[in-house]
């Protein structure tokens, strides 16, 4: 494809990466009193004030059952996609020290703070667990299908990460810029409400092109409740159903792209 | 063709510095409209150097600051890429520029030693098994658990130079390494350098210190603006560098300086050379009269580079009696001579004229430059002959 060397997962940059991964975990939560336990609490309270106002107050999802978990975990996927990019954005600028003075392999510290990002939302999907029992939820076969569906939230925000961390080498907006598209990304994404809420078909149908609505929407199907309305139902078959995919592949192959021909020049523009 | 470390073929370095640094949407939206506005400046680095680094070799790299060594030695390191030509490595390089890079202040001493260890490419088995051995060599057993903002700067440098040392790829760059650190830290970085070159090992060396560079470098090149103005053995390529102080030295007097005569101008000087062996400094210097002068005596001052004044000398202060009775166009040569007694550096001197009631004919400043090479390395004025012998009583 692009000719990625066969060191890529050597030996050395295994440790490399481990060693970066090592010092981000150990640096995000520096000089706080509960430290890690942080990890857990963070989602946790955010679980309790969504809780209270989608459910207790607006009483937004009556209809879908199980809504507190079902929303729990569209913003636990949608923040680990939300953190991740925030991170690798300035990734490369942040460690600007290292590329002006060391030959590293550049990806790695992209790669190092998606893990990082990576690491939190298996802790934050702990907390899903958690809340799938106290909810009574049955478990699903189709359950197993969810490390392959955040397989693809992944390399989604892989390959947006690859691009904004070299744009922003260049471009110093960026960060603005990927700051209102998130927000506006987050409402148009069915997170908070459910997809019923909207009431127009066509509408609908765009919103499910979205890789993030479509992931969203196939975790709560796989895990939750078949209830939740995939990209399938949307479309009712038909290979519309593949763009999302489409969108994924193509974002990470150009970001991949674009990431190895800038990263020649990253020492000299930072 | 297999005893080459490093091939570098007519290689060439463009930096495109922009004029204002505004990297925003904005500027690159404008310019994409305005396809041949330059909004930029070319800066040629480094312009056609072409040579070759062998084997086990400890090659040297000098030149003034900004003449585009550091880019050299990013190049090689694989920091920059080249904007024309080739560069060949041979074997693994290590990629170290500077001591402690990427060093985090946060995290404790221990920690750090592990993070370094990867970005030197050590997997963390290894570093366990050499942990100990870094920590002993930086003599930081006590402070390992503290955060490395609360180490002093020399104990920063301990512990990056013992990490440094570690490195076992074929090649390592080293870049002004000796700048920084007291004398003792200088001497471990000097018995590290001898161990590795009687281990035959492959080193590229930056400097500014000619006296580390015709030590340990078997060869070298000298870069200047950008070219490569002299490549050989490393004594050669040392002396080609403080020439090109000299001639700076000259180009300058010739612009600014001359003619800078004081003094009544009744007598002027109007030629000086200086020479300068191991153990004889000798000014001559010739000069005519303009007017008639009854007595004259001549002096001269020797100047170090700091301002300070080493020594000053007229003929009266040794009693040899004055020049009489001088014509107007009679041409007059003088001498002076002193003992080479001076360390290494550079040394200005100025020439003084005046007439018998010392009123100044001519005042001559800095009217000639000239340097003193010594293998001992002294940071005092002088270096006299001084031999040294003990005794023990039991």
């Amino acid at each position: 494809m692009i000719g990625i060397p066969q060191h890529v997962f050597s030996k050395k940059n295994r440790a490399l990466l481990a060693e970066l991964v090592r010092t981000d975990f150990k640096l995000r939560y520096q000089g706080s009193v509960l430290g890690y336990a942080w990890s857990l609490l963070r989602p946790l309270l955010l679980f309790i004030i969504l809780y209270l106002v989608f459910v207790k107050f607006l009483k937004i999802g009556s209809g879908v059952p199980h809504f507190p978990v079902y929303l729990l975990l569209g913003i636990v996927i949608w923040n680990f996609f939300n953190e991740m990019t925030v991170q690798s954005l300035g990734s490369i600028v942040g460690r600007g020290d290292l590329i002006r003075k060391i030959r590293i392999p550049r990806w790695i510290i992209v790669l190092s703070s998606s893990i990082s990002a990576l690491i939190n939302l298996l802790l934050n999907l702990l907390v899903v667990v958690i809340f799938l029992f106290i909810n009574h939820v049955d478990l699903l076969k189709t359950t197993l299908w969810l490390p392959l569906i955040l397989l693809e939230v992944y390399v989604f925000a892989l390959g947006i990460s690859l691009f904004l961390s070299a744009a922003f080498v260049k471009y110093r907006d960026m960060n603005y810029i990927w700051e209102v598209v998130l927000q506006a990304g987050f409402y148009l994404t069915p997170i908070l409400y459910p997809l019923s809420k909207i009431t127009n078909l066509t509408f609908q149908k765009l919103i499910m092109l979205n890789p993030m609505a479509q992931t969203i929407q196939d975790s709560r199907y796989a895990s939750i409740t078949h209830q939740s309305p995939t990209i399938y139902h949307v479309f009712e078959g038909g290979w519309y159903k593949f763009i999302p995919f489409a969108i994924v592949a193509i974002t990470f192959i150009g970001g991949l792209a674009y990431f190895r021909k800038q990263s020649k020049y990253f020492a000299e523009n930072i | 063709m297999d005893d080459v470390a490093i091939r570098v073929d007519n290689v060439s370095k463009v930096f495109r510095l922009p004029l204002e640094k505004n990297s925003s949407i904005k500027s690159a939206v404008i310019n994409f409209y305005r396809p041949h506005s330059r909004s930029y400046e070319q800066q040629q680095a480094l312009k056609h150097i072409s040579f070759e680094v062998k084997k086990g070799e400890f090659f040297g790299i000098v030149g003034r600051n900004g003449s585009g060594k550091s880019t050299m030695l990013k190049l090689l390191a694989g920091i920059y890429s080249p904007s024309e030509g080739q560069l060949q490595v041979n074997g693994t390089l290590t990629p170290f520029i500077e001591l402690g890079v990427g060093f985090n202040a946060e995290l404790t001493g221990r920690e750090n030693v592990f993070l370094n260890g990867a970005l030197l490419g050590f997997s963390r088995k290894q570093m366990q098994s050499m942990y100990k051995d870094i920590v002993e060599f930086a003599e930081l057993e006590r402070f390992m658990d503290q955060k490395l903002k609360n180490y002093s700067s020399g104990m920063q440098v301990r512990l990056a130079f013992s990490l440094a040392i570690r490195a076992e790829s074929d090649i390592l760059l080293v870049d002004e390494v000796l700048a920084v650190g007291d004398a003792d830290f200088q001497r471990k970085c000097f018995d590290y350098f001898k161990t590795l070159k009687r281990n035959k090992r492959t080193v590229v060396f930056v400097s500014h210190d000619m006296g580390a560079i015709s030590e340990f470098c078997d060869r070298g090149i000298l870069i200047n603006d950008g070219v490569l103005a002299f490549e050989g053995p490393a004594s050669k390529v040392a002396d080609e560098y403080s020439m090109l102080f000299m001639e700076k030295d000259e180009t300058d007097s010739d612009r600014e300086n001359k003619p800078r005569h004081l003094g009544s101008g009744a007598v002027r000087i109007n030629e000086v050379n200086v020479s300068v062996s191991e153990k004889e400094i000798m000014v001559g210097a010739k000069a005519r009269a303009k007017e008639d002068v009854d007595e004259m005596l001549y002096g001269f001052h020797v100047i170090a580079q700091d301002g300070v004044e080493v020594t000053s000398m007229n003929n009266r202060m040794i009693n040899v009696a004055d020049v009489k009775d001088i014509k107007k166009g009679d041409d007059i040569k003088f001498q002076w001579k002193m003992m080479n007694i001076l360390s290494d550096g550079k040394y200005t001197i100025n020439l003084t004229l005046a007439d018998g009631s010392l009123k100044s004919l001519d005042f001559f400043p800095e009217a000639a430059a000239f340097r003193v090479k010594r293998k001992i390395r002294s940071n005092t004025a002088v270096l006299p002959p001084i031999s040294v012998k003990h005794d023990i009583t039991q």
